[in-house]
């Protein structure tokens, strides 16, 4: 299925070449250097390239792109998402998946693409399972290795390979027994030039964080659970105790995971926590236009909003800004025309604002379309939706755990046109 | 430390050779030097490496290794430092080892023969008691690409293929399909391997058996039919990745099997036409007859539900890939009404309008898909709300999906009659804008919605003929001076003076703007020749001069169709016709229409086109195949075809009939005897089984369905092969069947999810032939693993005897089958023992029917006699009884028994008689059973054995079954 795996940096160096098949040259990321330029941002190469012999399906991500070779038939949502779940690997390794980490850590990520595919197919993917093949750097342990000359590498088949739960490895033990859960939601909305809401969703995740020892069965349940529309699970859920109760029944993986992730539709109602007023306009001569932003609250629950950041990708003829901001820093980058106004918490009281002049290209006519703004937001300990969880019960073992659960909304493609 | 004086060591030695050797050539030109040094940096760089290699330190190697394996990750040639690597192919150090296996698959291509050397290495790892180096030292092997191999790698492929370990047998199923690249000559040997990985049962081999399978004989459809059940209801255990197969095989499988369930729908409406027709007709009466006889009302076979609902749950996948599998399956599976589940998980559909709504930050791609979403979700409902969201994607500063979205206004105004005008309307004030390439783009979106209802619309082509003066992008004006050509006669004081500016700047235009004035010109001329002649010859003269043939020929072809000439011919006549005729409008087509065909999701759909390897998803078939191929034995009905194997009509059914009694002793004592006389051959066994498939509708036998004579070949081959293999196999290919009882041992609830079944199954028991074999199923019902699970403490009679199996431990959800042998002394006594967990113990016993205790043996006819002429004399016990009339013996049973029972008997044809011959297990002494058949259809049942309590509860158990 997949032949080979290239990794290339955005500045187009090929940095990580692996093949699962024969070798197949590298020139084959020519096509994808042509495609890349054509596109301009990396975000709009097209993920399926087609050349003469090959297949290039391709993913951006960390400023990396993942190129994977194809020779026949495959679905490509199955290689996305493989390349995907590579990623994830590298950062659950590494702590990060970026060209440098990859670079220093090169023989371990060259192990696991080994053992991830065999002859190009999926072998093992699970987390677990991976960790007892290939131990996960640490410094005491490449410390450790280089004075005792032991190894990195597991000497037996992990034992999830066989069991029928392969996300979870055997013989865990801690000595703290804690069990953490992230509700992490996300505003998916467009408002339009007056402000109101166009559309908008809400996509939630629950992350995980489970380290308990032995064999535990966990059932979390919400206080709300008919909110949720549209669900999707992590393999370890039992999806039958779902559809019949409406609880989240499971055996966790041992360590960090995502539980599950549901959508939250349109058709109810979305809470936007905050609104902005704006204006921004060209004038038809003097090259010049003005911008004037300013942002409060709205829907917030009582919570604070922090981390509030508005960006604008700017026209190409916007040489410079001159702008005033009553709250944070701003900062307009000319070569890539982005305005990026960082403003911090939002106080209630003292509403920020950010206004001044635009300088243009002089004699270029003036741009037919405003941008639109990008907003950026956290609200800690509050899930815009409603949804709360119950309670987190725990089978199987007889230790008690500590638990946890943390609410947190965040803007998602929030976008507010002009 | 020492490691880098070393490596500078070497490289002094090597300056020292250069140096001579630069001394030595000092005449030579500078040019060759160099080459020279080159050619000897070439040579020695990897010296420090090799010399690690050849170190007795695993550290050292091991930093080797590291730094060869970064070396390749980056691209870089190593392929020298092949000999000093494939040393360490037999290192203790497993990572040494792992990195070895990296080097050697990505070399072993360009160095065959080197690569030989480490071929004993693996074939010794093929045996290690380690599963995991059992299948690395099988993925090695299969990945270097040596054809020379390719001989071992089938054996090991076949051999791994039985192996205990699932993950062993799962890297077996991945080795085939780099086999069979490697050699496509072995594809019948390697469908063979296949075809015995798709009857395993784990999760963990399924979806690499499919991949398989797919790889190598995606059309050999009828290997899945035993194991489609199985497939569906694993389905949801196995990973993910082998989900997405396992779908796509599947749907494609249920295409060929099953009938459309949309079909029923369209037969109707056409049923009802034909009621409505007029019924005068005979003829067409009789037609009508014969297609209702033909069609059945559908009724879904229940594979096709099993398929449709043990998938439905997968839509919940966290993997994309496998929401998408699932989702095309309904689509290409699913009655119309159900096809509705996957959209909420796709999130298409109107309620969905609004997640499509554009970003400015969305790539392209998406903003294209997201706008052919748009366009086709919209009805007359939604177009004022789709139109508005549009007009703000027009201002975008992203000219190509501009474009894009006024095409798609294009297509709505099309699609939906109401809204065309006002679209219309939305596009002309988008002439007015100043970016080109938008107006371009109305422009000829205009041209064709024009096209549609020209008269209405002579204000909107006056106004684009003024366009012309500015508009620069070529076809745009082509579209501009077509619509003025086609529609002169709307505005036919504005058509002339365009021809007259376009002569004018005709030299500097386009070539597909020329051939428009050209085109223009030939309208005008024929509809307008007074005012526009002069015009005319004069762009055919401009164009007669053309540098592109093109425009010169279609000048000249002009200039003979209009010009009326002496020479002209009869098309002058029509040249109006040919001109101006009424053109179709155009319709505005999707960009992604015309790719249906293909298999949602898959890379060729994509594309559309079709990609390598992509498998064609075939039609549904006109009526349904027979059903019944895919039909199982329950379980390994191994033993129970054996006792049947034998019979004839009539026989089997009265054999198994009485079978089913608590002591099952005539099933026993045939089983034994068709078992000691294999030699009988294949070719009866078949005529045996034929004969059980054709009572099986007479008799109500639940557990054995039909099967074909195609499977019963397979199923020989895999009993065969299962003789041969190692106990564990064995004791699975003897699992109970259905016909053989199954008794509790510890219920599931008592046994805190522990739950044993066991049965007698009627082989003997190899380590002690005076013990009754006692097959066990444990099954786990817990989360948690079972280990140690042993027998301890037996309490036995004396003289029993008893023979454990070894130790096992169970995962959760796992069943295992042990077989223990029991020597209960010919007696009906319980053997009693406790089974031990490494937590519990249990308190359990077996208590035997007298028919299992014992085995068959065979005599002949004066043998039985004699015998029992000494035990009715003798020592035996003498028992008469007369049968219920109910089992009447025909003449017909007669070639059944004597043939394969135990004896002849010259038979008067009134009074048959059927021996039976046995002996007892533990004490060998012999068990004969005679059946008198009377005429009156009475029956008398003998008994003789030496052991009276035996011979009583035998003649006991077999009237109590017989009477059943």
């Amino acid at each position: 299925m997949i032949h080979s795996l290239f990794l290339i940096n955005n500045a187009g160096d090929l940095f990580l070449e692996k093949h699962w098949k024969s070798v197949i040259s590298r020139s084959v990321c020519d096509y994808f250097f042509e495609a890349r330029e054509k596109a301009v941002e990396p975000d709009n190469v097209p993920p399926v390239i087609r050349t003469p012999h090959h297949y290039l399906i391709n993913i951006y991500r960390e400023k990396i792109f993942f190129v994977s070779v194809i020779q026949t038939e495959v679905p490509p949502l199955f290689v996305i998402e493989f390349l995907h779940r590579v990623a994830e690997t590298f950062q659950d390794y590494f702590g990060e998946c970026s060209e440098t980490t990859i670079k220093d850590n090169v023989v371990i990520v060259y192990e696991l693409l080994e053992e991830m595919l065999d002859n190009g197919f999926p072998l093992a993917t699970e987390s677990n399972i991976l960790k007892e093949l290939i131990r996960p750097p640490t410094i005491l342990r490449s410390m450790v290795n280089t004075i005792t000359g032991s190894s990195n590498v597991g000497e037996t088949l992990p034992t999830g390979q066989l069991s029928n739960i392969p996300w979870r490895r055997a013989g865990v033990k801690y000595t703290n027994n804690e069990a953490y859960f992230d509700v992490v939601e996300e505003i998916d909305a467009i408002l339009d030039k007056s402000g109101t809401t166009v559309f908008a969703e809400i996509q939630g995740v629950i992350d995980a964080c489970v380290k308990l020892s032995g064999m535990p069965d966990l059932t979390l349940s919400f206080m709300n659970p008919r909110l949720l529309d549209d669900v999707s699970f992590h393999p370890c859920v039992r999806y039958k105790r779902w559809e019949s109760e409406r609880v989240i029944s499971f055996i966790p993986p041992d360590g960090n995971f995502q539980l599950m992730s549901y959508h939250i539709s349109a058709q109810n109602l979305v809470a936007i926590p905050i609104y902005v007023k704006q204006n921004i306009s060209f004038f038809e001569t003097g090259s010049s236009g003005r911008l004037d932003i300013a942002v409060g609250p709205k829907q917030t629950m009582g919570k604070t909003v922090e981390c509030l950041v508005v960006t604008v990708h700017m026209p190409k003829v916007v040489l410079s800004a001159n702008l005033s901001a009553t709250q944070g820093t701003y900062n307009y980058d000319p070569v890539t025309k982005i305005l990026l106004w960082d403003i911090g918490k939002l106080n209630p009281q003292k509403l920020p604002n950010l206004k001044g002049s635009l300088s243009l290209q002089s004699g270029a006519p003036k741009p037919e379309e405003n941008p639109s703004l990008n907003i950026d937001l956290k609200i800690q300990q509050l899930a815009i939706s409603g949804l709360k969880v119950n309670r987190l019960d725990m089978y199987g073992e007889k230790y008690k755990p500590f638990k946890g659960v943390k609410y947190v909304t965040k803007a998602g493609k929030f976008q507010v046109r002009t | 430390m020492s490691l880098s004086y070393s490596c500078n060591g070497h490289i002094c030695e090597n300056l020292l050779v250069m140096d001579s050797f630069v001394r030595f050539l000092k005449e030579r030109e500078q040019e060759q030097l160099i080459k020279i040094l080159s050619f000897l940096f070439y040579i020695f760089r990897h010296d420090d490496l090799k010399e690690m290699l050849d170190s007795n330190k695993d550290s050292l190697k091991l930093e080797a290794m590291k730094r060869i394996v970064a070396m390749i990750a980056r691209g870089k040639n190593a392929s020298d430092l092949f000999p000093a690597v494939v040393k360490n192919v037999a290192c203790k150090n497993i990572e040494v080892k792992k990195l070895v296996y990296v080097y050697l698959v990505r070399y072993a291509e360009e160095q065959q023969d080197l690569a030989l050397l480490s071929i004993s290495t693996f074939q010794r790892g093929l045996k290690d008691p380690n599963q995991l180096i059992r299948a690395s030292a099988l993925r090695v092997l299969s990945s270097i690409r040596v054809t020379i191999i390719v001989p071992i790698m089938m054996l090991a492929i076949k051999e791994a293929a039985s192996d205990m370990s699932p993950y062993v047998r799962k890297t077996a199923a991945h080795a085939i399909p780099k086999l069979h690249s490697l050699d496509p000559e072995q594809k019948d040997q390697l469908i063979e391997v296949i075809e015995k990985l798709l009857a395993d049962k784990t999760t963990l081999v399924a979806g690499s058996v499919v991949m398989a399978f797919e790889e190598v004989c995606p059309d050999r459809i009828d290997l899945i039919h035993k194991n489609y059940r199985k497939l569906c209801n694993l389905l949801i255990d196995v990973e993910e990745w082998g989900q997405v197969v396992i779908i796509n095989m599947l749907t494609r499988y249920a295409r060929t099997q099953f009938l459309n369930p949309n079909e029923s729908l369209l037969e109707e409406s056409s049923e009802k036409a034909f009621y409505a027709s007029d019924d005068e007709e005979d003829e067409d009466k009789k037609a009508e007859v014969t297609t209702l006889e033909k069609r059945k009302p559908y009724v879904m076979d229940p594979d096709h539900r099993l398929l449709l609902r043990n998938t439905k749950p997968l839509l919940q996948s966290r993997n994309a890939a496998v929401v998408m599998a699932v989702a095309q399956l309904y689509f290409h599976l699913a009655p119309k009404a159900e096809v509705g589940i996957i959209a909420k998980a796709l999130g298409m559909f109107e309620p969905y309008l609004k997640s499509f709504y554009i970003r400015s930050t969305d790539p392209t791609q998406i903003k294209i898909l997201k706008l052919e979403v748009l366009t086709n979700l919209a009805n007359e409902a939604n177009i004022s709300t789709i139109l508005r969201e549009f007009q703000t994607y027009i201002k975008s500063m992203d000219k190509d999906f501009v474009a894009a979205s006024i095409q798609a206004i294009g297509r709505c105004a099309t699609n939906i009659g109401e809204v065309r005008d006002t679209c219309l309307n939305g596009l002309v004030q988008l002439l007015s804008n100043r970016d080109e390439l938008v107006v371009a783009e109305s422009v000829v979106v205009i041209k064709k919605l024009l096209q549609m209802q020209p008269e209405q619309h002579s204000d909107i082509i006056k106004h684009m003929a003024k366009l012309i003066d500015n508009i620069q992008v070529p076809m745009a004006r082509a579209s501009i001076l077509w619509l003025i050509g086609e529609y002169c006669e709307h505005v036919p004081k504005i058509a002339p003076d365009v021809l007259r500016k376009m002569a004018k700047s005709f030299t500097n235009e386009e070539d597909i703007v020329k051939l428009q004035i050209i085109n223009l010109a030939a309208k005008l001329y024929l509809t307008n020749s007074k005012q526009t002649k002069l015009l005319t010859q004069y762009v055919l003269n401009l164009a007669k001069y053309d540098q592109n043939y093109d425009i010169r020929d279609r000048a000249r072809f002009i200039r003979q169709l209009i010009v009326p000439t002496d020479k002209s011919g009869a098309l002058n006549k029509y040249a109006k016709k040919l001109f101006l005729a009424l053109k179709p409008a155009p319709v505005l087509e999707s960009p992604f229409k015309d790719r249906d065909h293909f298999q949602l999701g898959s890379l060729s759909h994509l594309l559309n086109a079709k990609a390598a390897g992509y498998q064609e998803l075939p039609d549904w078939p006109e009526s349904a195949p027979d059903p019944s191929v895919r039909n199982v034995e329950v379980k390994d009905s191994v033993c129970a075809e054996r006792t049947v194997l034998t019979g004839p009509e009539g026989a089997g059914v009265l054999l198994l009939q009485t079978t089913r009694g608590s002591s099952n002793i005539l099933f026993h004592v045939l089983l034994h005897h068709s078992h000691s006389e294999q030699s009988s051959g294949a070719e009866d066994r078949k005529r045996g089984r034929k004969a059980v498939k054709n009572q099986k509708s007479a008799s109500e036998s639940e557990s054995e369905s039909e099967s074909s004579e195609s499977e019963d070949e397979s199923e020989e081959e895999s009993e065969e092969e299962s003789e041969s293999d190692t106990d564990v196999r064995k004791n699975k290919t003897i699992a109970p069947s259905g016909s053989i009882k199954m008794y509790e041992l510890l219920h599931r609830i008592t046994g805190e999810g522990l739950a044993v079944e066991y049965c007698f199954s009627r082989q003997p028991f190899s380590p002690d032939p005076n013990m009754v074999a006692v097959q066990i199923q444990f099954t786990n019902n817990t989360n948690s693993e079972t280990k140690n699970l042993h027998i301890e403490d037996p309490r036995l009679q004396s003289g029993m005897r008893i023979r454990e199996f070894a130790e096992i431990g169970l995962q959760p959800s796992e069943s295992v089958t042990v077989v223990m042998g029991i020597d209960f002394c010919d007696s009906t006594q319980a053997a009693n023992f406790q089974l031990c967990t490494h937590t519990r113990k249990f308190f359990v016993s077996i208590q035997p029917p007298v028919g299992e205790l014992m085995t068959p043996t065979f005599l002949t006819e004066n043998n039985f006699k004699k015998e029992q002429g000494e035990r009715t004399s003798a020592h035996s016990r003498f028992n008469t009884h007369s049968c219920p009339t109910d089992c009447s013996f025909s003449s017909k049973h007669l070639s059944f028994f004597s043939s394969y029972v135990v004896v002849t008997p010259p038979p008067p044809p009134s009074a048959p008689v059927y021996r039976f011959a046995g002996k007892t297990v533990s004490s060998g002494c012999l068990v004969l059973v005679t059946v008198t058949t009377k005429e009156g259809g009475g029956a008398q049942l003998t008994v003789n054995c030496e052991k009276m309590v035996i011979g009583t509860m035998l003649v006991k158990d077999i009237l109590q079954a017989l009477s059943q």
